[in-house]
C-alpha cells in the first residue's frame, strides 16, 4: 500500500502531475464530447420538424 | 496534375462520407496512443536528474503546445484557401478548428504554469515564451468573436480568414521566443536536425503523446465539422435523409 502512495505522491510532486493531468483528461473528453451532443440534438431537433411536417 | 480531388474537397457530402470512414480509425488510434503513452511517461519513464517527477508533465505540455501552434498554422492556410478559392469547406474547417486550438493553448498555458511552481519557483513569469503563447490565446478568442459576431457568412469568412493570417506573425515569435530572448523556459524539445537532448526511454512516450494528440485533434475537428456541414446544409436533400436515418 505505501509503495502505492509513494507512486503517487511522486516525491512531493505528485500534486502536480495529476492535477495537470486530470485537467488536460477533462479539456480533451469535452471536445469529443461536446460536438456529439450538439450532434444529437440537431437530429432530435428535425425529427421533432419531421413530426410536425406529418402531422 | 489532377485537380479533381479538389473540386470533391468542395463537396460538402463528399467530405461528411469519407471523414465518416476515417473517424473512427483515428478516434482508436488517438485513445490507444494517448493510454500508452501516459502509463510509459508516468510509471515507466525514468525522473529527470534536475527536476524529479515534476518532469512528467512534458508528455501534456509538450504535445498541446504543439498541437496549439499546428492548430494556428492550419486556420492561416484554411483562411487562404477560404479567401483564394472561396471554398465553403475551408471556412468551415477554420470555424471549427479555432475552438479546439484555443482549448490546446489553455492546456499548455495552464500545465506550464502549474510545471512552473516546483521548477522555477512560480506560477507565472512575463517572459517572451509564456507571453507570445498568451498572444496566441487572445488571437484564437479573436477569431472565434469574429466569427460569431457577422452573421453575414460570406463577410464573417473573410474577416475571419484575414485575422487568421494576419496572426500567423506571431508564430514564429512562439518558436524562436527561446533562442531570442532569456528565458526561464528550457529550449525546444523536438529538433529536426538533432538527436533529442533526453534519452530514448524519456523521448519515446513523448512521440506517441503528441501523436496521440493530433489524432484526437482530428477526432474533434472532423465531429465539429461534420456538424457544422450538417448545419449549413439542413435544407438540401442529401443532410435531411443522412439526419432521418440517425433517428
Amino acid at each position: 500500500m505505501s509503495s502505492l502512495n509513494e507512486m503517487l505522491d511522486m516525491g512531493g510532486h505528485g500534486i502536480y502531475v495529476w492535477s495537470s493531468y486530470a485537467i488536460t483528461l477533462v479539456v480533451l473528453a469535452l471536445n469529443v464530447v461536446q460536438p456529439w451532443l450538439a450532434r444529437r440534438r440537431l437530429v432530435n431537433e428535425e425529427a421533432r420538424r419531421r413530426r410536425r411536417e406529418v402531422m | 496534375m489532377n485537380w479533381s480531388f479538389f473540386h470533391k474537397l468542395g463537396s460538402p457530402k463528399w467530405f461528411y462520407d469519407i471523414s465518416g470512414r476515417w473517424l473512427p480509425w483515428f478516434a482508436v488510434a488517438g485513445v490507444a496512443l494517448l493510454l500508452v503513452g501516459s502509463v510509459w511517461g508516468l510509471f515507466f519513464a525514468p525522473q529527470d536528474y534536475q527536476q524529479g517527477n515534476s518532469f512528467r508533465i512534458i508528455y501534456i505540455h509538450v504535445p498541446a503546445a504543439f498541437v496549439a501552434q499546428s492548430c494556428y498554422m492550419m486556420l492561416a492556410v484554411a483562411g487562404v484557401v477560404s479567401l483564394v478559392w472561396r471554398m465553403k469547406l475551408a471556412d468551415v474547417a477554420l470555424k471549427c478548428a479555432a475552438p479546439i486550438g484555443a482549448w490546446m493553448t489553455f492546456v499548455a498555458l495552464l500545465t506550464g504554469a502549474i510545471w512552473g511552481k516546483p521548477t522555477w519557483g512560480t506560477y507565472w513569469v512575463w517572459d517572451a515564451r509564456l507571453t507570445s503563447m498568451l498572444i496566441l490565446l487572445f488571437l484564437y478568442f479573436g477569431i472565434i468573436a469574429l466569427g460569431q459576431a457577422i452573421s453575414n457568412r460570406e463577410t464573417s469568412a473573410k474577416a475571419t480568414a484575414v485575422l487568421a493570417i494576419v496572426g500567423t506573425v506571431n508564430i514564429p515569435i512562439i518558436k524562436y521566443s527561446v533562442n531570442w530572448w532569456n528565458t526561464l523556459h528550457q529550449p525546444a524539445t523536438f529538433k529536426v536536425t538533432e538527436k533529442p537532448a533526453m534519452p530514448m526511454e524519456m523521448w519515446l512516450p513523448l512521440l506517441l503523446m503528441v501523436l496521440g494528440f493530433y489524432a484526437l485533434f482530428t477526432v474533434s475537428l472532423l465531429m465539429r465539422m461534420r456538424l457544422e456541414v450538417l448545419r449549413r446544409e439542413q435544407k438540401t436533400r442529401w443532410v435531411r435523409e443522412t439526419l432521418e436515418k440517425l433517428s
